[in-house]
């Protein structure tokens, strides 16, 4: 099977600053992992291509980089599914890092976020005189978190890391839910306060915009944003629900409650709070560039015709 | 053709040019709409996150009555079309949870049997009502036009909710509409992107910067004007353009389209008709580019 693969190579000795396209036209066998094609490569045509890769079967979490623009294991992607219609397939270093050289990412700001939500047990209960029980059912939910395999996938195409790079991100979150989900962990109930409460701050798990992106290319079926979303209704619960996010949720699921629909107009202002009058004054010219538009949301929500029922189930079911 | 409309409650609200044109190009396609009786809101995924069985009743309400109309359900809002599709995947993934939310829809006497079908008029006009069967009412030409699309998060991610795997070509369905209406697509990074929207109380400043980076670099390559099946895409892309470009400190000033205001243009309805003129970005430009290629 013949297929170009385009690499996005940089050489920090080069002279050239920046990057180069470089293709190589291949043949390569029908059932070619990208990894498979790269090795190829480096082994046969081009000895100075850089890349990291160990076990070659979406264990080691080694060989994450962008293949056609979206993050994911070079191993577990076969070539002959990745061509477009001319057989091309775009290879790049994993993004929202720096580039050590070619496809190997520098992981130093994915370590120093892992490291940021200390992941390790930290009971603050009775210490049991034997081993800790724990039930099957906690264990097996968490095994699907800890089946990451630290690959930063995710973390190479977190749309909001593109912006902010203090944002924790998918994989340190996810990593951080792993133990505010552990029954070991925290307080005598299992309720991680302390974790929680430092995850709430700014660039914590309230800066996740629920893009999606993370879920799609995790290549362990982790759910990152998933995750942070489970960690939200957590901070609540325990008591940690006097910021935004929560302010937003809350006032979401309230005016739908009530009345079917979302009140558009409200919402805002129950978010940053009736009494915050710095944001409040800072949404007026949004707010009259709408009025002046003839777009502001009506000033009266009407409620849905059958809405008794709506009320009802909001009572059942959330209160 | 004949759907069971879900039109949302952004386009009421916040953005209430979308749910005229949408039901004026549908009118005059022939395709009827038969909105489902007292709709609740989806969720936008805010719901979701809180309480997820509460917000999955209320989409099986939506779905259950769509289902004894018998008809199709089309969206015109990625959120909700991705956020609803979720929903039903979750429900016809777990008879049991699926039984349990059925019990509290017993009370008002309804049930939903898991057929319903949900589809963004995106894919509708492709898939059902057919390209070959749009372009005769193409009466004006979009030729010399370059047009960015712009997605919305929840029609192209997860893929396993939104029959991706059944309907790749819904992953370039917005450029296929473009090019189709004689107009170019301007390809770039952001157009799968998060808009921003969901974290524009949260963290207005990367909010902002998402607003700024996408719109920027469409514009950049040459963009007359972006189009969205999205309207919480279009409230900040659109809506907080100014303030995005005084944070990029620079200008933008690229227009934002609803994609039934892009297909009510192609069909020779006028700009006031289609509610351009409710746009925060002016799209006085955009309107005279257009009229110069129509005459030319």
């Amino acid at each position: 099977m013949d297929v170009t693969v385009k690499i996005k190579r940089y050489d920090p000795e080069s002279n050239n600053s920046g990057y180069v396209w470089q293709e190589y036209p291949i043949a390569i066998d029908e059932n070619a992992t990208v990894l498979d094609a790269l090795i190829q490569i480096r082994e046969d045509d081009d000895g100075t291509l850089s890349l990291r890769c160990s076990c070659r079967s979406a264990i080691c979490g080694s060989c994450a980089m962008k293949i056609n623009g979206q993050g994911g294991l070079a191993c577990k992607t076969k070539a002959s599914e990745s061509m477009d219609k001319d057989g091309v397939i775009l290879v790049e270093p994993a993004g929202n890092m720096d580039t050590v050289k070619d496809l190997v990412a520098d992981f130093d700001m994915f370590w120093n976020k892992i490291r940021e939500i200390e992941p390790y047990l930290q009971p603050e209960g009775v210490v049991p005189e034997g081993e800790y029980v724990v039930s099957n059912e906690s264990m097996l939910h968490l095994s699907a978190v800890t089946a990451c395999i630290l690959c930063g996938a995710c973390v190479s195409d977190c749309t909001v890391l593109e912006v902010d790079k203090t944002f924790l991100g998918p994989a340190a979150l996810a990593k951080a839910y792993r133990f505010t989900a552990d029954p070991r962990d925290g307080d005598e109930d299992g309720v991680s306060r302390d974790r929680l409460k430092v995850l709430g701050q700014p660039s914590g798990m309230w800066d996740c915009t629920r893009c999606n992106i993370c879920v799609q290319v995790c290549p362990k079926g982790v759910a990152p944003m998933d995750r942070i979303m489970a960690m939200h209704d957590q901070a609540i619960e325990a008591g940690y629900g006097n910021n935004n996010g929560a302010r937003h949720a809350d006032a979401f699921i309230e005016s739908v409650g009530h009345t079917g629909r979302l009140d558009e107009l409200r919402l805002p202002v129950k978010t940053v709070g009736i009494t915050n009058i710095p944001a409040l004054l800072g949404f007026a010219p949004v707010g009259w560039r709408a009025m002046t538009h003839g777009k502001l949301p009506p000033l009266i929500h009407k409620s849905v015709e059958d809405v008794q029922i709506v009320r009802n189930l909001y009572r059942k079911l959330e209160q | 053709m004949k759907y069971a409309f879900y039109p949302g409650c952004v386009s009421q609200g916040g953005a209430p040019e979308l749910y005229p044109s949408a039901k004026l190009i549908c009118d005059r396609l022939g395709i009827e709409l038969d909105e489902i009786h007292a709709w609740t809101c989806c969720g936008a995924g805010v719901m979701q996150e809180k309480n997820q069985l509460f917000s999955d009743t209320l989409n099986a309400r939506n779905l259950a009555k769509a289902e004894q109309q018998g008809l199709t359900i089309m969206t015109i809002c990625s959120t909700c079309q991705g956020v609803i599709a979720q929903a039903n995947r979750r429900l016809l993934a777990d008879p049991d949870y699926l039984a349990e939310i059925n019990g509290y829809l017993a009370e008002e006497g309804l049930e939903y049997k898991g057929t319903a079908e949900i589809k963004h008029l995106l894919w509708i006009l492709i898939e059902d009502y057919g390209l070959d069967n749009l372009l005769p009412h193409v009466t004006r030409s979009l030729g010399g036009l370059r047009l960015a699309p712009f997605y919305g998060c929840y029609i192209v991610r997860p893929t396993e909710a939104l029959g991706i795997e059944e309907h790749p070509e819904r992953q370039t369905s917005l450029e296929t509409l473009i090019e189709i209406l004689g107009a170019t697509a301007v390809d770039f990074e952001g157009k799968t992107k998060c808009c921003g929207f969901p974290i524009l109380t949260i963290n207005e400043k990367n909010s902002m910067a998402m607003v700024g980076n996408h719109t920027s670099e469409a514009k950049d390559l040459g963009a007359d004007a972006m189009v969205t099946p999205c309207p919480l895409c279009h409230l900040n892309l659109d809506g907080f353009q100014p303030k995005a470009a005084k944070q990029a400190n620079r200008s933008i000033d690229l227009p934002i389209l609803h994609l039934p205001q892009l297909i009510g243009l192609a069909m020779g309805i006028s700009p006031a008709e289609l509610g351009l003129k409710k746009h925060i970005i002016n799209t006085a430009p955009l309107e005279l580019k257009l009229a110069s290629s129509t005459s030319s």
